[in-house]
């Protein structure tokens, strides 16, 4: 279960028992997750009504708390209310939709961080792997070979790259968990 | 506002929500509904006369029963939309069902019957009349469920607005047959659907305007 359900489900139980402070910091994270959803989803010329929508979303979730499920995730609650404030929001101001509408786990991902300084730290890690291996994990795991294609190209046979490929992510995993213990 | 201050408000304003509240709210809207639709019976048309006779036959119960079930899966129907993403596909198989099961009863009577009986069992004393008084008491019932809607979250209003109008069309006729003296299956099967299916082609074109929030 994502971490970031677990916690918001807990705060909304609490809520819908009436604990005004575990609901005042609940509308807080709710707020900082739909404005970065909102702000995805506005064209350039529409950011300025992110905060309306929060606001407007905020008063939704307040007033249909009692269609909350408990044996339902929170945050695909919150991301249909939030969906249908979105179109709501387009069709009264006759917006055309240019962006595509997504999935629950759109509103809360995993992190927010740039997908350009994660293809940076792909590369930074895959220059601590042997030259070899570094070579077969680019071309299978990155540009999407198969390990047939690349054992006909390198004139490895396919065992051979399999236990390359394999010794190569086994280094990545042993430097990212020496990182994550802070030696990295 | 600063959303800051809004969410002060908001937390301010709190009060504890209990599991029961949208049935609750569903049961009052409808209950409601109810009542002034049998009123207006009451008032408007006049219970049948000879109520406590028909109360012995079939075809009473088995209009009743047949009026009842689609009052059941409507107002059930309703429940399930009022909530974000709901969906009816359920409630909707199940009145397909309903339908179908008793067109296929009513048919085979209408059949078997000699051919000189055809026209009577099918316009009755009533005729059109019938559709149109359903339609007309359903109306108090429309306005209970919409009522119960707009303090949830439906999402499809559409959807939302055609459950609602099914659900008064179907109480509307449960109220009805305590006047109607029909006894027909045939009549019931065109004339009572029809007084159903029209209240809710009604709701699914008006939920896209009134059950917005």
């Amino acid at each position: 279960m994502n971490p970031v359900e677990t916690q918001l489900k807990e705060l909304m139980l609490a809520s819908l028992a009436g604990d005004a402070r575990s609901y005042a910091i609940l509308l807080n994270d709710v707020a900082k997750h739909l404005r970065f959803y909102f702000l995805r989803r506005l064209s350039e010329a529409h950011k300025s009504d992110a905060d309306d929508l929060v606001q407007e979303t905020l008063m939704a979730l307040h007033s249909k708390r009692a269609t909350y499920e408990p044996d339902r995730p929170f945050t695909a609650w919150l991301h249909a209310i939030a969906q249908y404030k979105l179109i709501d929001h387009f069709r009264r101001n006759r917006i055309r939709v240019t962006v595509p509408l997504d999935d629950a786990e759109d509103l809360i991902p995993a992190d927010y961080s740039d997908p350009t300084s994660d293809r940076m730290d792909v590369e930074s890690l895959l220059q601590s792997v042997p030259e070899k291996s570094r070579e077969l994990i680019y071309r299978t795991k990155i540009e999407g070979q198969s390990i047939a294609e690349v054992a006909i190209s390198t004139g490895l046979s396919q065992s051979a790259v399999k236990v390359s490929i394999h010794r190569g992510v086994k280094a990545i995993a042993a430097k990212l968990k020496g990182r994550a213990h802070g030696n990295g | 506002m600063a959303t800051d201050d809004l969410i002060a408000r908001l937390a301010l304003d709190l009060k504890p929500v209990s599991r029961s509240s949208v049935a609750k709210r569903l049961a009052i809207g409808l209950g409601l509904g109810f009542a002034a639709s049998w009123l207006l019976m009451v008032w408007w048309l006049g219970m049948r006369p000879d109520l406590m006779d028909a109360a012995a036959t079939m075809p009473f119960w088995g209009k009743l029963a047949y009026t009842l079930l689609l009052a059941v899966i409507g107002a059930w129907a309703v429940k399930r939309i009022a909530y974000p993403l709901g969906s009816i596909i359920i409630n909707l198989v199940l009145m397909a069902v309903a339908l179908f099961a008793f067109g296929i009863l009513a048919a085979g009577i209408f059949a078997m019957a000699p051919p000189e009986m055809h026209m009577t069992m099918l316009t009755g004393k009533s005729l059109a009349v019938c559709t149109f008084n359903i339609v007309v008491l359903s109306t108090p019932l429309l306005i209970g469920a919409f009522w119960v809607l707009r303090g949830l979250a439906p999402t499809r209003l559409t959807l939302a607005g055609a459950a609602a109008g099914i659900a008064a069309g179907a109480i509307g006729s449960v109220i009805y047959s305590f006047h109607c003296t029909e006894s027909s299956m045939p009549f019931v099967a065109v004339w009572y659907t029809l007084g159903i299916l029209i209240p809710g082609l009604i709701g699914a074109v008006a939920g896209r305007f009134f059950l917005r929030w």
